[in-house]
């Protein structure tokens, strides 16, 4: 039995302890908000944050979160980091395809955790590791300065609190 | 398998995405019927909504307006230009606008192509006339409904925002009188507004699609589970390490041991492992055992194809545009070049995944498609059912750039195969590594051109050779779109320049390598801007002119590029001072009826091309969405710098080199040039977007390059 935790709810689970973080969240536990993007650590579209460090799910095996606290894009908005990054990315437009958006706004929260007010070179620093195939990175790089500096043109609406249920 | 929750845990609520979520009864429902092609028809009797297969409208008694797009949503922002459209003429309230896509359905076929499909960046300009003609439709049908319960004249009542208001001010809401407007006949006679009115359309407008992509909850088609689709099992495959190659002995003996792998099946193109999960499909493919007879694969080489399209290219191929290339003789400055470009893979974010379940007589699929009425009709004649019996739902897709179109529907039919032999519904996912190595590629090309100034500096004689595989041959397009020998794909770009060249020969070899081809954002522009782009270069510098000037000089019967490059130009500062280690670029290219414009600023950091910033003019028309125009020509931008800098796909004895994004690298945040995207006013019907901006980026690159080191690059990617 492995146990941690997923967006506050407490897992435990017999699934192979090889099994990627991602497939579990999304197959066993059906959550798909996190996505696949590459399998090998290179796209950053699986980010999620365990233990409050961005990290890639899709490279990180069950047995690696053990007793650990995983968040997803699911659960993100419930932070007031969150909310604000998800309203930046909604007034700065910056979704394309959407698809690797996930994992940027992943990558975004966890830098603006850490770094009130970052500069381009720590923008870069920090979003390297999150491809988008759409080149959406300028309105990346505005939703973060946006975030930052709270200046988001419109509120958001709270995004929907998923929990999870686990299938066999 | 098994997981337990201590707490008790309310199930995630999804949306319903799979059946019309608009599950009001009644309300108006207004569609198209064929046969009539565009041409509106009888009101649908007010069937439930989500059995209205070819309704482009609903609005139900709450007031919301649903738009059923027929293309596939997949980055370029159709689920909110489309619906602008119709609300422009509606005259609705935008914040009660929902967006769905439509099912695959001859209905939905595109006004010009007669197929449903999204390409071509043709998404508004084919739906330009016909969405509006929807919404004002629907809106005469409302006033008249408000004019019959008022008992007053239909030409005195007006509508605002949702409204149908009545001579008198009578006010009824557009759900208050759905019902009854939906009783009426569809009118024909329908009159659309001037551009001079337009209060939707040219209105920068945010996504309609964003609030669920920012939370996880949009689901794409990898995102199909067994909450969607019960007992859903998936599958990963092995396919051939050559292309062509086939199974000549399969030991599946390991498989079987790994935890959660119920089938493995033989398939037309490899072996499928089949697991209640993907990561126990995974463990199982990589634990197959499989012989392959080489025989039938293609062996083609990188090098060998370099060497042989080199030397075809100095002999005339297939005369695409006559001319009378004599001339050359006659010019007083001649510049002759070879360009060589690789095979390029699409990869978009999402990998490729096709959903199915077969019944006895029916198949239902889900799946991110640009082709949905083709990979229907591929997909019945695997099930061995008619087109009508297979239920096609177009699911949103993490990116495509033309993957997702492919006259083969080759994921599509391998997913209905592994569903058909399993007799379970499979989610068939490609890897990562799948998607690299998996073919379909933007062809390698080699150009050869040879073109002659005459004293005064003006372009003489244009002689041109293409070399490459077609894109179109042997596909259901081929009677369409090649004639005479020649693949209008190979060649687009070049026999249509606008430029004055008095004497211009193309000529083409269509070539054969046994690797797969296909359409890849923006097709035969891709290669063949950059090869007119930076011989226009070439040719101002052996002409003593001005880049911008020497184009200008001929483009005498084409005012409007001649606009567009003009507008870049000056945005940009052309020919105004730059730092030390900085030099400018241009390029201008017309495509999917936009013409579009680059001015680059590129500088060398520690031997690495660096482009700082990208001045970009397009004119594509009317604007209907500005904000989604800019992010369009950003994303054009960024797609052509990561194959100008990083991609190429190379074979060596028939196996693809690449599998992943460390090889097959793309553009990161750091790399992102800042864009300027500036729209020409224009009261022209909308042409393409999605594509026109990726041509002109490598050879205004190459231009700077040029300009900044004098050494010319005419291979892609770059290499400094």
């Amino acid at each position: 039995m492995i146990r941690f935790s997923v967006n506050g709810e407490r897992i435990e689970t017999d699934v192979a302890a090889d099994t990627p973080l991602l497939w579990f969240l999304r197959d066993n536990l059906q959550m798909t908000g996190t996505k696949y993007g590459c399998g090998i650590a290179l796209c950053g579209a699986c980010t999620v944050h365990i233990n409050g460090e961005p990290s890639r799910s899709c490279s990180t095996l069950l047995s690696a979160v053990a007793g650990k606290r995983v968040t997803t894009i699911e659960d993100i908005s419930t932070t007031p980091i969150g909310k604000k990054v998800q309203a930046a990315w909604l007034s700065e437009d910056v979704v394309q395809c959407g698809y690797c958006q996930s994992g940027q706004i992943m990558s975004a929260i966890a830098l603006l955790t850490k770094v009130k007010n970052p500069t381009d070179v720590q923008i870069d620093d920090a979003m390297a590791g999150n491809i988008c195939r759409c080149g959406t990175y300028n309105r990346v790089r505005a939703a973060i300065k946006v975030a930052a500096s709270g200046t988001a043109a419109k509120p958001v609406a709270p995004a929907k609190t998923p929990t999870a249920k686990a299938k066999a | 398998m098994k997981q337990l929750f201590e707490n008790n845990v309310v199930p995630m609520k999804r949306r319903q995405f799979l059946k019309a979520s608009a599950a009001a009864t009644g309300g108006l429902v207004i569609g198209f019927q064929l046969p009539g092609g565009n041409k509106m028809a009888q009101a649908q009797a007010a069937p439930a909504p989500n059995t209205t297969p070819n309704a482009f409208l609903r609005i139900a008694r709450d007031g919301s307006v649903t738009v059923l797009v027929k293309h596939l949503e997949f980055g370029q922002g159709v689920m909110t230009s489309l619906p602008m459209l119709v609300a422009e003429e509606l005259d609705c309230d935008w914040s009660k606008v929902r967006s769905e896509m439509a099912p695959a359905a001859p209905q939905f076929a595109h006004t010009m192509f007669g197929m449903q499909m999204t390409g071509g960046s043709s998404s508004v300009s084919n739906s330009w006339t016909q969405m509006r003609t929807v919404g004002a439709a629907a809106r005469m049908m409302l006033v008249s409904a408000g004019a019959a319960k008022w008992k007053v004249d239909a030409a005195k009542c007006r509508t605002n925002n949702g409204f149908v208001i009545g001579p008198a001010g009578q006010k009824e809401s557009f759900g208050t009188l759905a019902d009854a407007a939906n009783a009426l006949t569809v009118p024909t006679n329908v009159k659309l507004k001037e551009a001079k009115d337009f209060k939707v359309i040219g209105k920068p407008t945010r996504r309609i699609d964003a609030p669920s992509k920012i939370n996880g909850s949009a689901i794409f088609g990898l995102d199909v589970t067994a909450k969607e689709v019960p007992n859903l099992h998936t599958a990963v495959v092995l396919h051939p390490p050559i292309f062509g190659a086939k199974v000549k002995r399969l030991d599946a003996s390991k498989v079987h041991g790994v935890p959660g792998v119920s089938h493995v099946i033989q398939t037309a193109n490899g072996v499928a492992v089949i697991a209640k999960t993907f990561w126990a499909a995974k463990k199982g493919r990589d634990l197959l055992d499989v012989q392959w007879d080489l025989a039938p694969g293609s062996k083609a080489n990188t090098a060998d194809l370099r060497k042989s399209y080199r030397a075809l290219a100095q002999t005339p191929g297939v005369i695409a545009k006559a001319g009378n290339v004599e001339s050359l003789k006659t010019a007083v400055k001649t510049v002759t070049a070879e360009y060589e470009v690789p095979f390029l893979a699409h990869a978009p974010m999402e990998p490729l995944n096709c959903t199915v379940s077969v019944k006895a007589d029916s198949c239902e699929i889900w799946v991110g498609s640009q082709f949905q009425t083709v990979d229907q009709g591929a997909a019945a004649k695997v099930a061995g059912l008619k087109p009508e019996q297979v239920k096609l739902n177009t699911i949103i897709a993490g990116g495509g750039f033309g993957r997702r179109a492919n006259p083969t529907s080759d994921y599509v039919i391998e997913a209905v195969e592994i569903a058909l032999k399993a007799k379970v519904p499979v989610k068939t996912v490609w890897t990562r590594e799948d998607d690299i190595k998996g073919g379909y590629y933007r062809p390698m090309y080699v150009h050869r051109a040879n073109a002659g100034l005459d004293a005064a500096g003006k372009i003489v004689a244009w002689d041109h050779t293409v070399v490459g595989q077609s894109i179109i041959a042997g596909t259901a397009f081929e009677p369409m779109m090649v004639k005479g020998g020649i693949d209008a794909t190979s060649v687009e770009g070049v026999t249509d320049t606008p430029y004055d060249i008095p004497n211009m020969q193309t000529s083409l070899h269509t070539t054969q390598t046994g690797v797969p081809v296909l359409w890849w954002r923006s097709v035969g522009h891709t290669h063949t801007a950059f090869v007119m782009e930076t011989m226009m270069d070439d040719l101002a510098k052996e002409a003593g002119k001005d880049p911008v000037a020497f184009r200008r000089d001929h483009l005498g019967k084409h005012p409007r590029i001649a606009n567009v490059l003009a507008m870049a130009a000056d945005k940009a500062g052309w020919g105004s001072p730059l730092p030390n280690g900085v030099a400018r670029g241009v390029a201008v290219h017309e495509s999917f009826g936009t013409v579009c414009a680059q001015v680059v600023e590129v500088s060398l950091d520690k031997g690495k091309i660096k482009v700082g910033r990208v001045v970009a003019a397009i004119d594509c028309g009317i604007a209907v969405n500005p904000l989604t125009i800019s992010a369009q020509v950003e994303s054009a931008i960024a797609f052509g710098l990561s194959a100008a800098l990083y991609g190429q796909v190379t074979l060596k004895d028939g196996v693809v080199e690449q599998s992943n994004f460390h090889d097959y690298q793309v553009l990161r945040i750091a790399e992102m040039p800042k864009v300027e995207v500036h729209v020409v006013p224009s009261t022209a019907a909308p042409s393409g977007v999605g594509e026109p901006g990726t041509p002109p980026i490598a050879p205004a690159v190459s231009n700077a390059l040029f300009a900044l080191t004098g050494k010319r690059l005419r291979e892609l990617p770059f290499k400094v």
